[in-house]
């Protein structure tokens, strides 16, 4: 078991399975809102349903839209948990920042270190807490 | 670590410019908050990705924030919409969802954004200067605004943008701060043959490519020969901000922050330096084809939106042709822009050779292409790009005269001659 302090930016939990990768993520193009499934057919994640996971990223990538493809997921409860990224994510960080102020509803959004990044990587499960610990139980 | 708000800040979230203002400014906030900014600073100019309807949330947010009396206090251009509002019913797209984004284009217009609907807002009359310091959305118009032209922008969310056009204000973070606009790491070109530097797909493949190295970091290219038009620069970085995350690229001697390669780096050493040629080249335009057949449905140009140029260089290969049955041939653009190209006497070749234009939008951001369209033709990074996940569609890239041939035989026909074959 190893256990990880994370930075907070948007305050949320969950204990469950866990989605990680180290390759960015364009949510538009590549995150299906209304389904909650990895689109992106170069991801390595292409395929898996992200709802209400803990999605380990480095970071988004490309397209600016994709605040607006996270926001949808969550007004639909189509989005993971909480998502982990390598540092501050500003596109994920808003979608949840502007889910809490329109909709009083959000996800968790937590920013790791390098090392603390390496140290998610693999992992089947996850628990995090709303200050941002991080549990790795296997 | 704190922020640092103005008195005008503090304005703002007191609700003393609205409530619009206050939603907008208590937004900004929490993000500056979040990135660690100590202070805001001041945007003389904005560029609205928001527009793009994605469902009833981007909706509900232009409409909520037109309803609290939101009015930008900046010159503000408009990306696309999710919606050509004339030509819509010409193909698939639902009656409910043109509706409603049609819905969300007006709400952006009543709080006063500039009707441009265009994804290259630096092609029209709201182009920023060097220097300025502005908040785009739209990740190919920001890496054209700090690249080419020097104004500075951080890469904006959608949903932030307007939040800063009605404040005019953002964190001082990032791309904003001169020192942050430095090189990170050096991409040199290496024996590669000047006819491929001259092939109109060059720029676009090492955009591409670009955007692969350098996922968010800024590149810094050496050894471009020829001078890139400003289609290529733009063709450059979208494919920069697709298969990466590039705000900012220096090439030297070309972009205006690049004069020398030490001038990109400020100085300082790069941290990784990158050799590219020609192979690398050839397997960065290899993986832009993802086609399992040689037929294709449709053959797609526009993205980012075609310019004017790009009508002048197209209209004289289409001349006195017609497009195979089999194929349909779409040209996204904005309004403006097929206004000035009708008034060159562009037009009529294209719809002479069979061509559709659709404005305001692209096959990207409105659901137009009917499910039978599975194979499309390209000269677009982007469009090559996200078409696999968006459209469930599968690319062939090629150049412009390319894209016009496959356009005419119904399959793919590339003129191998410069890149040689399977590239």
């Amino acid at each position: 078991m190893s256990v990880i302090q994370g930075r907070v930016l948007v305050e949320g939990s969950a204990a469950g399975a866990a989605l990680t990768s180290t390759e960015p993520l364009s949510f538009w193009g590549g995150y299906d809102q209304f389904t909650g499934e990895v689109i992106d057919r170069r991801h390595p994640l292409s395929g898996a349903d992200a709802v209400g996971t803990v999605l380990v990223l480095p970071a988004s990538r490309g397209s600016s839209t994709t605040a607006a493809v996270l926001l949808e997921a969550i007004r639909r409860e189509n989005a993971p948990a909480v998502i982990i990224t390598r540092g501050t994510d500003r596109f994920l960080t808003l979608a949840a920042i502007v889910a809490h102020e329109m909709y009083d509803r959000t996800i968790g959004i937590v920013s790791v270190d390098a090392d603390g990044f390496e140290q998610l990587l693999g992992a089947g499960q996850l628990e995090v807490t709303p200050d941002g610990q991080i549990t790795r139980p296997d | 670590m704190t922020l640092h708000l103005s008195e005008q800040d503090r304005a703002f979230l007191d609700g003393k410019h609205g409530r619009a203002g206050r939603f907008a400014m208590s937004i900004l906030v929490r993000m500056a908050e979040a990135q660690g900014a100590t202070a805001m600073l001041d945007i003389t100019g904005a560029h609205i990705d928001s527009t793009v309807y994605q469902g009833e949330a981007t909706l509900e947010f232009a409409e909520h924030l037109a309803e609290l009396g939101g009015q930008v206090t900046v010159p503000s251009s408009v990306n696309v919409s999710g919606v050509d509002p004339e030509g819509w019913r010409e193909w698939a797209v639902p009656e409910d969802w043109a509706m409603k984004a049609y819905r969300q284009m007006q709400a952006y217009q009543s709080m006063g954004c500039t009707p441009t609907w265009t994804c290259a807002p630096y092609q029209t009359a709201m182009r920023p200067r060097f220097g300025q310091q502005i908040a785009w959305g739209e990740s190919n118009a920001i890496a054209f605004a700090n690249s080419v032209i020097g104004a500075r922008t951080e890469r904006y969310p959608d949903l932030m943008d307007i939040c800063a056009a009605i404040t005019g204000r953002v964190p001082a973070l990032g791309l904003h701060l001169d020192e942050n606009r430095r090189g990170e790491l050096l991409m040199r070109l290496v024996d590669v043959p000047i006819e491929i530097q001259r092939d109109d797909t060059f720029c676009t493949v090492l955009g591409f490519l670009m955007g692969q190295i350098a996922q968010e970091r800024i590149p810094v290219i050496e050894g471009v020969e020829i001078l890139p038009t400003e289609d290529d620069l733009k063709m450059m970085g979208a494919g920069g901000a697709s298969a990466g995350a590039v705000a900012l690229f220096h090439i030297v001697g070309v972009t205006p922050e690049a004069s020398t390669t030490a001038t990109a780096f400020g100085g300082r050493e790069p941290e990784e330096t990158f050799d590219i040629d020609l192979a690398t080249l050839q397997r960065a335009r290899r993986e832009l084809t993802t086609n399992d057949r040689d037929t294709v449905d449709m053959v797609a140009l526009g993205s980012p939106h075609f310019s004017l140029a790009e009508f002048e260089r197209l209209a004289p290969l289409l001349k006195g042709r017609r497009k195979h049955d089999n194929v349909e041939f779409l040209v996204t653009t904005s309004r403006m822009m097929r206004a000035l190209a009708e008034q060159a006497g562009l037009l009529e070749p294209l719809r002479e050779f069979g061509a559709r234009i659709t404005v305001d939008t692209c096959i990207l951001t409105t659901p137009m292409l009917p499910e039978s369209i599975t194979q499309i033709m390209t000269n677009s990074a982007k469009y090559a790009y996200y078409s696999p996940g968006l459209l469930n569609a599968r690319v062939a890239f090629g150049g412009i005269a390319d894209c016009v041939e496959t356009a005419v035989n119904g399959k793919v026909s590339r003129d191998e001659r410069v890149w040689g074959a399977g590239a």
